[in-house]
């Protein structure tokens, strides 16, 4: 086996197989408790057409992954351990330490194992053994950190190396509390690599400092697997798996969702941003942060009216502006006439480029360039303030709601039509908000007039629905508006699985083609 | 103040070393356990550091020995006390030493074992130089000696 392989290091062959072939079998984080018989698997062509016919349609832009909690965590690291304890034949302590050793990668520790035990067990920590593992008290023994001869309890680990048990408290303190260390810790003799095991620590300190000693064993663990990552969202603990390949991410963008509702980048680590392919992403937000100057205006909230010229504040999320004094109705992102905006010749999304003649000289041609890349940015940020003031409107309508059901009798899920809309609004913004940083780099032709007329479908019916949104909560009970919103929020959705899986299939099959290289 | 470890320890320690104190080392100043000075001179005949002695400083924190003291060289004019020239060791008297950063360090040293340890850097050197980068080092480093990430360039100097 090639052990180099950055798809299989560290993952078992079963765990593999769960990734690639078994989202549907959500529950018992793999079950594997016959771990010998995982190679006698069902013919993988019977087993899984029948299984894919009956479980939930699956998009094309979707990709598989498991969501593991901290429990699952420390199942599989425990499955993993009694795995190598019975194949090997060692102690779980010395099994846990070679898996680390070996960043949780099996099959490589066994085959090296079988090779030469001996050079494994010494760079892994786990040199020749002198003596038991147990609490002593010994006449004449004088500690070499504290220097007492006191005749108090000491203690050695296999190396040998002997010291009180208090000034093993304290330098297991210092390394876990401290430090943070913990899959590492040696032996506090310089220059001895003897490796710290559990079975010892727990025969030494608190359970305070156990707790977080295996704390911080499973945050290694999930650190040194390459299929695992942390959910990036504050304050969960969970983790996520997922078998992409790092050379794959050119082609897929693999979207994960926490069960703690966070949709995040499993290439990454980013906030969803579908459809964009990562380095895209990347090579986007550098130039946004080195451009920053040019494109700050676009933060501001007021505007003035392109006919009267009296002051307008965005105030929701939605881009039809109408103006109080002369009631202009008009785009807030290009100014234009609003009752265009529907018809098929009008382009609010497009950038329209200029006829080559007037782009002949340098300076034209950098004033060209920057217009454009104003364009993309200023509908990119576009969609992340309106993300937030949509937000912003749903909370204080929330709120209303609140009253209104005590007024009007209405229940609390009879509301719930508005937090669904609220959702997929939020959900279409970000995917809308990646469309103007990926049609930044797209080079003119037929794909890309196609994906701009599905990008211009969704941000019209997301701004349908975010007008909706703005209307008096009076008018928001209204049965007609309900029907009105809740039509809306499932027309959003669809149209945003449109332009994902068109825009999915043509990364895959490499079709796009780039006008800006990233 | 409770005893604690640091304070029974560094005690043990300095009743040893004015009891004997090895060649090459006197101890100028222990009035407390949070700061120690040191005079080192260098046994063999280095042309190097002939005729010279150089002060160390030690700061203990209340987790020594668990954590490595602070060790650097402080230059004085009378008596002479110079930053001793080395590869390893920067102008303002910063030492790069493996065995003071957390990772090389083992509570089983103590302070005659670090001043034997830098006795010894300072014989088998025979660069007459600074470290790479010293001016710029020395000019913007606020940072105390043991939160620097040093780059141990190679343990054998
Ligand atoms: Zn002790
Ligand atoms: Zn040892
Ligand atoms: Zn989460
Ligand atoms: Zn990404
Ligand atoms: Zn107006
Ligand atoms: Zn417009």
């Amino acid at each position: 086996m090639d052990s180099d392989d950055e798809y299989m290091s560290g993952l078992s062959s079963e765990g593999e197989d769960n990734i690639l072939q078994d989202e549907s079998d959500e529950e018992g984080s793999d079950g594997d408790d016959f771990g010998f018989e995982d190679d006698e698997e069902p013919e993988p062509d019977l087993g899984y057409s029948q299984k894919d016919s009956v479980k939930k349609e699956k998009k094309s832009f979707d990709i598989n992954f498991k969501v593991y909690h901290p429990a699952d965590i420390q199942t599989q690291q425990d499955e993993l351990i009694n795995e190598v304890n019975m194949i090997l034949d060692i102690r779980k302590e010395d099994a846990a330490i070679l898996l680390r050793h070996f960043r949780w990668n099996k099959e490589r520790l066994i085959e090296d194992y079988m090779d030469r035990p001996n050079k494994v067990l010494e760079s892994a920590g786990l040199g020749p053994s002198t003596s038991g593992l147990q609490l002593e008290s010994i006449m004449g023994f004088t500690c070499d950190i504290c220097y007492e001869d006191d005749g108090t309890q000491t203690f050695a680990m296999k190396c040998g190396h002997r010291y009180c048990v208090d000034c093993y408290k304290q330098y297991l303190g210092q390394k876990i509390i401290e430090e943070g260390e913990a899959a590492r810790i040696q032996c506090p003799n310089d220059g001895c690599k003897r490796i710290m095991d559990s079975k010892s620590l727990d025969l030494l300190v608190t359970a305070d400092l156990q707790q977080r000693y295996h704390e911080i064993l499973t945050r290694t663990f999930v650190e040194d697997k390459d299929h695992l990552k942390w959910c990036p969202a504050p304050d969960c603990q969970n983790a996520i798996e997922c078998g992409i390949k790092k050379k794959d991410l050119d082609k897929v963008v693999p979207t994960v969702a926490c069960d703690c509702k966070h949709r995040f980048c499993f290439g990454c680590g980013i906030p969803d941003h579908q459809p964009a392919p990562c380095d895209l992403v990347k090579k986007w937000l550098k130039k946004c942060a080195d451009d920053s100057e040019t494109a700050n205006w676009i933060s501001a909230n007021t505007k003035e009216c392109p006919k009267c010229g009296s002051t307008i504040e965005k105030n929701g999320g939605c881009n039809h502006m109408t103006c109080r004094k002369c009631k202009n109705e008009f785009c807030w992102m290009c100014m234009g006439i609003w009752s265009e905006h529907g018809t098929s010749w009008y382009n609010c999304n497009r950038f329209e480029e200029k006829s080559g003649s007037e782009a002949r000289d340098a300076q034209a041609k950098s004033r060209i360039s920057l217009e454009r890349y104003l364009h993309y940015y200023n509908r990119y940020a576009n969609h992340e303030l309106s993300a937030k003031l949509d937000k912003d409107l749903y909370q204080k309508t929330e709120k209303k709601m609140i009253q209104l059901q005590t007024a009007s009798g209405m229940s609390w899920i009879e509301v719930q039509y508005l937090n669904t809309a609220s959702q997929a609004l939020q959900t279409c913004r970000q995917t809308l908000k990646w469309t103007y940083a990926f049609a930044f780099y797209l080079a003119r032709n037929n794909l890309t007039i196609m994906f701009e007329d599905n990008q211009k479908d969704l941000e019209m019916a997301v701004e349908a629905l975010s007008e909706m949104f703005e209307k008096p909560v009076t008018e928001l009970a209204d049965a007609k508006l309900k029907v009105d919103i809740m039509d809306k929020t499932s027309y959003c959705n669809k149209r945003r699985v449109i332009l994902l899986a068109d825009t999915a299939d043509n990364l895959a099959n490499g079709v796009w083609s780039w006008g800006i290289s990233f | 103040m409770a005893t604690t470890l640091a304070t029974k320890r560094l005690s043990k320690e300095l009743a040893k070393i004015t009891d004997i104190m090895p060649d090459g080392l006197t101890l100028v100043s222990a009035t407390d356990f949070t700061s120690w000075t040191i005079d080192l001179t260098v046994l063999d005949a280095n042309p190097l550091y002939l005729n010279q002695t150089f002060r160390l400083k030690f700061l203990f924190s209340d987790k020594y020995p668990m954590e490595p003291p602070e060790v650097v060289f402080v230059s004085l004019h009378e008596p002479p006390r110079p930053i001793p020239m080395h590869p390893h060791i920067y102008s303002n008297g910063i030492i790069c030493l493996d065995l003071l950063g957390q990772n090389g360090w083992s509570p089983v040293q103590n302070v005659q074992s670090i001043c034997v340890s830098l006795q010894s850097m300072l014989t088998g050197n025979s660069k007459n130089e600074r470290p790479e980068g010293d001016t710029a080092f020395v000019a913007t480093n606020r940072q105390r000696p043991r939160d620097i990430n040093f780059y141990y360039h190679d343990d054998k100097v």
